[in-house]
């Protein structure tokens, strides 16, 4: 959550709840307010629009995307297997278009709460609740306390929204082990131990609904994670953050058609995986160099994240009664992991250059069934592969508020198949001005 | 239940010291509060300077040692106006230390204590990074400092109630000094009245509108967005060498752009510290305006 509109809710020009109280209180504590205001429209909560624009040139056919070796993210709700579900997931659409307008609204409620609204608007009209959560810092001393929507606190990057990346895409890590952005409904806390190098503990517990996990209809939580963050500064110009994260979820039910799979056998047959546990691990690092500590000049950015995932369940097949019929069932176990790293260079104010590594393995997928119709070779999909992408890119930002970026990709994501793609971008804000996370 | 006692009493033991003789934790964002902090506050405070001379104050990363400093902070003093909008905000979300939310005591944004300049009547981001809440940089005209420096006073002697004697004792000290340095200054820079300047960045307003000074214009195009060579070179055609008496380049600002155009126009160029530790000179609050009046006078030969 990289665009942190508490920034502008607290610096925008609304007095603070306590401003309210002082306002008629002895003009002493008047002074710890901002300007008194009085008119209700001085309480409007700090609005921001983040316009994104993309040409996107594309040498293979979007709609063929798929990561070889990995299972298609989705699957969870009825939803068609395969291509661009999940928020952030895949190349995109070829040619012109508006992926998301941005919209977040956000405010202090009372003096205890922080409210935060983010929805993205698609090119196609679809409106999707990206955050919306309320928020209490320091309640007890170092705890932040979130409860409602919110991306995920698992690794370093799954927390920006999409305006703040440094590449056009997110890193196949993100789309291969979470379909893209990972948010989850639920709740979060965070804690802050009191030292001079930064501590940070924290837990979240959930629904779970979204891929890796599914929709459950059950009472209690279907995910929860838990994550440690260390950081600090070397000398003026140089800090960093080391991560590590773990999240478990299941999933009760994935449903895909066999082609989805790859099952060439019988490509029309339903593949459920079925009472699915899945954990995951990372590990993620981000180092900072500005000389001076003045990033205005010169800055340079370095991050990596690496992922592993271990999934078991129970895997059904049943065969298209036109088909070959044949059906089975039995236990499956998989294992698969993925890395990237990025380096972004702002070389003179407004230019900055990056490039950007990704690579995934497929590990294992083991499946017989019982019946001895079917093992996990007859899933072409989930045959041992390794998805690889190396991108670079280019951007030029006018003002804080505006910028361009042209960014080329070599995507091997699919089994034997390159993808080159070009991308030129814009990313605009429009209003309250705010902060953002190291 | 004897052990559950003693455990305690030995808990209560150990706090007891660090309680009593804890210094107060000072979060300075900018040098010159913290300088102002350890004025005030004098061994009684421990203060952490989050940024430096050296750096733009509205461009600092919100790094993960700053949310921890914040973590432990007992009081904040920042500039406010917007000036830390892009980093504050994310610390004090993060920290979750109630001392130093908006409304506590410990929360002190100093450019909001005073009177600001250039207060927009209209906000449009055509007009460049505009603040709503006018020019954040108070801390070169020294009335407003001496405003701030009272506000800090009795913040002091609120949180840290034990030591309230001590905090007016050194406030008052520090305001009789301030007072007479300022009849010092104010004489000393009589003949910069009128004073032609062409600063970097908006930065320098409250200067001059203290010492009477008048500004032609800017280098930068419009606040926060660096000049282009083309800018530039647009500026030579309007600056001509007796438009302008002089060059303003602040220590953090961008040194090239100050220094061609001064080349070009012949105008003379100074670099001022800006703030505390911006120059050699400059190593407290009274230095800062002793060094920043002598550079002035010097680099116009007043």
């Amino acid at each position: 959550m990289i665009r942190n509109v508490m920034a502008a809710a607290v610096a925008a020009a609304f007095a603070a709840p306590a401003g309210a109280l002082a306002q008629d209180s002895e003009p002493t504590s008047a002074a710890y307010s901002a300007k008194p205001l009085t008119t209700e429209a001085a309480f409007n909560p700090a609005i921001s629009l983040i316009l994104d624009g993309k040409y996107r040139h594309l040498g293979k056919d979007p709609e063929s995307y798929t990561i070889g070796g990995f299972l298609p993210p989705g699957g969870g709700h009825g939803e068609e297997e395969g291509h661009g579900l999940a928020h952030g997931f895949g190349p995109g659409e070829k040619g012109f278009g508006i992926d998301e307008s941005e919209l977040t609204i956000s405010a202090n409620i009372d003096p205890y709460f922080t409210g935060y609204f983010t929805a993205g608007i698609s090119g196609e009209d679809e409106i999707e609740i990206e955050e919306a959560f309320i928020q209490n810092s320091g309640y007890l001393p170092g705890t932040t306390i979130k409860f409602g929507r919110f991306f995920s606190a698992f690794g370093y990057q799954n927390e920006q929204h999409a305006h703040s990346w440094d590449f056009v895409d997110l890193p196949l890590v993100h789309q291969a082990f979470f379909g893209g952005n990972l948010a989850d409904d639920g709740l979060q806390l965070r804690y802050v131990a009191p030292t001079p190098i930064f501590l940070e503990f924290g837990v979240e517990g959930g629904r779970g609904a979204n891929f890796p996990g599914s929709e459950r209809e059950k009472n209690g939580f279907n995910s929860g994670a838990a994550f440690v963050h260390v950081g600090g500064d070397v000398g003026f110009s140089n800090s960093y953050r080391f991560g590590a994260s773990f999240r478990q979820t299941r999933a009760a039910e994935r449903h895909y058609e066999g082609e989805g799979l790859g099952l060439e056998a019988d490509p029309e047959a339903e593949v459920e995986l079925l009472a699915v546990e899945s954990k995951m691990w990372g590990v993620d690092f981000v180092w900072k160099w500005a000389l001076n500590g003045d990033p205005s000049k010169r800055n340079f950015k370095f991050q990596a994240e690496y992922f592993q995932s271990k999934e078991d369940g129970d895997l059904e097949i049943v065969g298209d009664p036109l088909g070959a019929a044949l059906d089975d069932e039995g236990a499956f176990s998989s294992k698969k992991k993925g890395w990237y790293a990025q380096a972004v260079y702002q070389f003179m104010p407004r230019w900055r250059a990056g490039v950007r590594y990704d690579e995934l393995h497929s590990g294992s997928f083991d499946f017989v069934g019982a019946d001895g119709n079917y093992t996990s070779t007859d899933l072409e999909q989930l045959r041992s592969h390794k998805p690889k992408r190396t991108s670079a890119m280019i951007d030029f930002s006018p003002s804080e508020f505006s910028r361009f970026r042209v960014q080329f990709s070599r995507d091997e994501a699919r089994f034997d198949e390159k993808d080159n793609q070009i991308f030129v971008q814009y990313i605009m804000s429009l209003g309250a001005h705010g902060a953002h996370r190291f | 239940m004897r052990l559950i006692r003693t455990a305690a009493l030995a808990a209560a033991l150990c706090l007891l010291p660090t309680a009593a003789y804890a210094k107060l934790n000072v979060f300075a964002c900018v040098p010159e509060w913290a300088a102002l902090a350890e004025e005030l506050g004098g061994d009684k405070v421990s203060i952490y300077q989050a940024t430096t001379a050296r750096q733009d104050p509205h461009r600092v990363e919100a790094r993960p040692s700053l949310v921890a400093r914040m973590r432990t902070a007992d009081l904040m003093i920042c500039m406010g106006a917007d000036l830390e909008i892009g980093w504050l905000p994310v610390l004090l979300q993060s920290a979750g230390n109630r001392k130093v939310q908006r409304g506590s005591p410990g929360h002190l944004l100093a450019a909001e204590q005073v009177e600001r300049l250039e207060v927009p009547d209209s906000l449009d981001r055509a007009q460049g990074d505009q603040h709503p809440l006018g020019n954040p940089h108070v801390q070169l005209n020294p009335h407003k400092v001496a405003l701030i420096a009272a506000e800090l006073s009795k913040r002091l002697a609120e949180i840290d109630a034990e030591n309230a004697a001590y905090y007016a004792e050194r406030g008052r000290d520090f305001q009789a000094r301030w007072s007479a340095a300022i009849e010092r200054w104010e004489a000393e820079a009589a003949p910069l009245e009128g004073l032609r300047v062409v600063p970097y960045h908006k930065d320098a307003v409250y200067l001059i509108d203290w010492l009477g000074m008048v500004e032609v214009m800017n280098i930068e195009p419009k606040p926060g967005i660096p000049p282009t060579a083309g800018h530039l070179s647009s500026l030579l055609t309007r600056l001509q060498p007796d438009s302008a008496d002089l060059i303003i380049r602040m220590a953090y600002n961008d040194p090239k752009a100050a220094k061609w155009l001064s080349e070009r126009t012949k105008i003379p160029l100074v670099e001022l510290p800006f703030t505390v530790g911006g120059t050699k000179a400059a190593k407290d609050l009274f230095s800062l305006f002793d060094d920043t009046l002598f550079r002035l006078k010097k680099a116009v030969n007043r």
